[in-house]
């Protein structure tokens, strides 16, 4: 065994990177159930893709055979409808991990100096998820995977001079078709899979190039030579990270943050289960019943409402009555996330020291993010609409807010050491 | 138990269902998915009647006789009119084309209708059928308005008609609304026609997804062994955490 | 850090069962991927027995019939055809069908239910290919009349479907499950009672 680690080790440096990046990798101490997140959306990835591969095995991409090969992968492949309810579950709960990871990264602050690229990478790992999750829903060719289709294209058309010419290039048809269906279908299985697994293999590049953020959004590397030495963490890290600074409060990512990931993963499953085993349309939100209808071109159902995951978007939308500014909004409340390192102008990270102020900011943006996914899946009509505008206004305010209050805000002291 | 929490949980939220247009009340469908009688009744009102116009084209004849407990060459013989063996789909027997032309439109495929509609829907739908001579098949629909199929089911049924009764209210006799009511023509009573249209909605819950037992079974083991999972990483953790103050 | 001191052998216990009951379920989260990769109720459908009509076959004449995509061939054989399999007993390579290659009521010379009727898969037994079947010319190779000739690899067999010696197939061709209804109609892909 120790030969065989000595004759790879000659070849590729196996030993020395899981050194780096997990046994001797200093976390701090104090992650709380926030940052169970990541780990957990790197197992729906995996899940995601193997599922993925396993369907396509039974899958027909064609406008004549898609729904039928859905049934039939439901009915005549042996566990094929667990397959099936694995992957489909699997796109919502990658979104609800991804949706709290990103939580956590606003409320922490994790999104400062010198965090940019990674939440930017993050950014860019959301919006490959949105295009490949969207192009996965249109491939069971139900009615609501061809109308959702037809409208989500349909936005692009708002845009002045090209925009026709741009739909039915996308579209590669008049209408959406089995042409549509087979580029989304070669896209969704492997273009913007391999793009999503570069993007989290550099996003975890950048979090180990930088180190974790923590609850407290203070630095566990101090300079060195500051820090005496009864006070430095009791563990061996990398000589990468030990001979530049002066580690605090830090522990080994392995065992102790496998350990406790496994927790969170056992937890997660049993969720995870629950919903494939007894809600596998989790009431209309997960699979929509319109989509256990046949695509029909000719008739339109009589409600289309985007998966939940969408719905806040849409519902920003759906709240401004000209077409090109709803798309415009829409494209900039995605956009203004990805600005966030700049936009906010504090040098305090987390909410724990920040301003009654700022908590109040982010509550309300909460609020109002989960209000508008409400209001995405009801009719857009009278009080809705009403309420999608305000709450609407009040998404872009929070950034606004931000950036005002943000270069003078009153904050907390900073501890020197990380707290509970 | 914890079936029954779940599906109430369920039903806390917001359906996305009911945001589909404006909602009718529909009664309470208590169907029974292991009761295989009930389902047996159900597939054969499906395949003598709604199958006369209607396909269920994803499921197989042969997957529904295993699961509802009916012998294969039995289930062939009496219920399956078509000749090309008991393992080909539902396929109805007439000519979607031209029953198309017949009737202004294809009549839908119904193996997922009650994924699509929900159970209740059905069920209500089922026993909404009245007489309305202005429309082209004689008969509307309380809660499908100005549905485009005839009553395939007058003769279990009867003809049902709106019905009105005089009655003393504030004071003076006026007619009130008492529901859908048969003649009474029919073979069954309306009980036993009420019984049937549960059966039937039962057998449409079941081939719009015919794992449902199977993956609620399976759905325990896999839990079961999860939480023996999750206790086991607790410990563990705990265990190597009281290395860390 | 804490200075407790660690208690080993529950740290050992614990990371041992986790790690057990963990691989279980790993096991136990294959089985729908590897089950998936069974024939699905279409191809099992698909490959359920034929019925063939054997009213219209002339002697000496081969038909062909589908089962499980497979091309099963159906031969009429003349008494001289029969009579042939005496002089090839000596220069196949299991006269007596030792080798389990057909149901036992086809563990015979002429390797079927009804000495006039042969019934096998027409699938080489080397590599795969679809044997021709060779009615008269086959008397230059091995001194009979007929028998069938592989063209992938020269294999050959006789008319019973029994390889000769020194050619690439190892065994005889497979005699698939069949019975007789009656004397027009036969079952291909099941045993007589079985359904």
């Amino acid at each position: 065994m120790k030969g065989l680690m000595d004759w790879i080790d000659q070849r590729i440096p196996f030993s020395n990177s899981m050194k780096l990046h997990v046994t001797q990798y200093p976390a701090p101490k104090n992650f709380n159930f926030w940052y169970l997140m990541g780990s957990l959306a790197l197992v729906v990835l995996v899940n995601q893709i193997v599922t993925g591969i396993w369907l396509t095995m039974s899958y027909n991409p064609s406008a004549e055979g898609a729904f039928a090969s859905v049934e039939y992968i439901m009915r005549d492949v042996e566990y094929g409808w667990l397959l099936r309810y694995m992957h489909s579950t699997g796109a919502s709960f990658f979104f609800l991990v991804v949706y709290l990871h990103m939580f956590r990264g606003l409320m922490y602050g994790s999104y400062q100096k010198p965090r940019e690229l990674l939440w930017l990478f993050g950014m860019l790992i959301f919006l490959v998820l949105m295009a490949e999750a969207f192009m996965g829903y249109m491939l069971p060719w139900g009615q609501m995977s061809y109308w959702g289709a037809q409208v989500i294209i349909s936005l692009f058309g708002a845009i002045p001079y090209v925009g026709d010419a741009l739909t039915t290039w996308i579209r590669g048809d008049y209408v959406i078709s089995g042409a549509t269906l087979n580029r989304f279908f070669a896209l969704h299985v492997i273009a913007l899979p391999l793009v999503l697994v570069i993007l989290v293999f550099l996003h975890l590049i950048a979090l180990h190039e930088v180190g974790s953020n923590n609850p407290d959004g203070i630095d566990i590397k101090k300079p060195k030579g500051s820090v005496a030495e009864e006070d430095k963490a009791k563990f061996e890290f990398h000589e990468r990270y030990a001979k530049k600074y002066d580690i605090v409060d830090a522990i080994p990512f392995h065992p102790y943050y496998t350990v406790k990931d496994l927790v969170g993963l056992a937890g997660f499953l049993i969720l995870f289960a629950i919903v494939i085993f007894y809600l596998p349309t989790m009431g209309g939100y997960f699979l929509e019943p319109p989509n256990f209808e046949a695509a029909d071109p000719m008739r339109t159902p009589a409600h289309i409402a985007p998966v939940w995951y969408f719905t806040p978007f849409y519902a920003i939308l759906r709240a401004v009555p000209i077409k090109l500014l709803g798309v415009i909004l829409m494209f900039a409340a995605i956009v203004l996330l990805f600005l966030m390192p700049w936009i906010d102008r504090g040098k305090v990270r987390s909410i724990r020291y920040r301003s009654g102020l700022h908590k109040a900011n982010l509550t309300q943006f909460v609020i109002s993010f989960v209000i508008l996914g409400y209001l995405g899946v009801m009719p857009a009509e009278g009080i809705y609409t009403l309420m999608a505008q305000i709450f609407t206004f009040l998404y872009f305010a929070f950034f606004a807010f931000l950036w005002f209050y943000s270069k003078n805000e009153k904050t907390k002291p900073l501890p020197e050491r990380l707290t509970k | 138990m914890m079936k029954r929490f779940l599906l109430a949980l369920a039903f806390v939220l917001p359906s996305a269902a009911f945001a589909a247009g404006p909602s009718v009340p529909v009664d309470k469908a208590n169907y029974d998915l292991k009761d295989n009688a009930s389902l047996q009744r159900g597939a054969q009102i499906f395949m003598n009647y709604c199958m006369g116009c209607h396909n269920a084209q994803y499921q197989r004849y042969q997957r529904t006789f295993e699961d509802i407990g009916i012998p294969l060459d039995l289930g062939e013989e009496l219920l399956q009119f078509t000749g090309d063996g008991v393992g080909s789909h539902m396929i109805s027997a007439i000519d979607q084309e031209a029953s198309g032309e017949w009737f202004g439109l294809t009549p839908p495929d119904l193996t997922m209708v009650a994924r699509v509609r929900g159970a209740d829907w059905l069920y209500t739908f089922f026993r909404s059928f009245y007489v309305d001579e202005s429309r082209p098949f004689g008969v509307n629909n309380e809660i499908f308005e100005n549905v485009g199929m005839p009553w395939a089911l007058e003769e279990l049924q009867g003809t049902p008609r709106k019905t009105w009764e005089r009655r003393m209210l504030d004071g003076s006799m006026q007619d009130v609304y008492v529901g859908i009511k048969s003649d009474g023509n029919g073979r069954l009573s309306p009980e036993e026609f009420d019984q049937a249209m549960l059966d039937l909605t039962n057998f449409l819950v079941y081939i719009g997804e015919p794992v449902i037992l199977e993956r609620q079974r399976l759905g325990m083991f896999v839990i079961g062994f999860l939480i023996v999972l999750l206790i086991l990483t607790i410990l563990l953790k705990k265990e190597y955490w009281r290395d860390i103050k | 850090m804490s200075n407790a001191p660690v208690d080993k052998g529950r740290r050992r216990f614990l990371t041992v069962a986790t790690s057990v009951v963990g691989a279980a379920g790993a096991v136990g989260a294959a089985v729908p991927f590897i089950a998936s990769w069974n024939p699905s109720a279409k191809a099992r459908i698909a490959g359920a027995p034929v019925e063939v009509k054997i009213d219209k076959v002339e002697p000496g004449q081969l038909i062909r019939a589908e089962w499980r995509g497979q091309p099963i061939w159906i031969v009429r054989r003349t008494e001289t055809m029969l009579d042939s399999l005496n002089a090839t007993d000596s220069r196949v390579r299991d006269p007596e069908s030792n080798v389990q290659q057909q149901p036992a009521y086809a563990q015979n010379q002429h390797r079927s239910i009804r000495p006039e009727w042969f019934i096998a898969v027409g699938i080489c037994t080397h590599l795969g290919c679809s044997p021709q079947f060779i009615s008269r010319s086959f008397i230059e190779a091995e001194g009979v009349e007929a028998g069938f000739f592989c063209p992938c690899h020269g294999s050959r067999f006789d008319i019973a479907g029994r390889v000769f010696q020194a050619v690439p197939a190892p065994t005889n061709l497979v005699i698939p499950p069949h019975y007789f209804v009656d004397d027009v109609t036969v079952i291909v892909g099941e045993e007589e009672g079985a359904a």
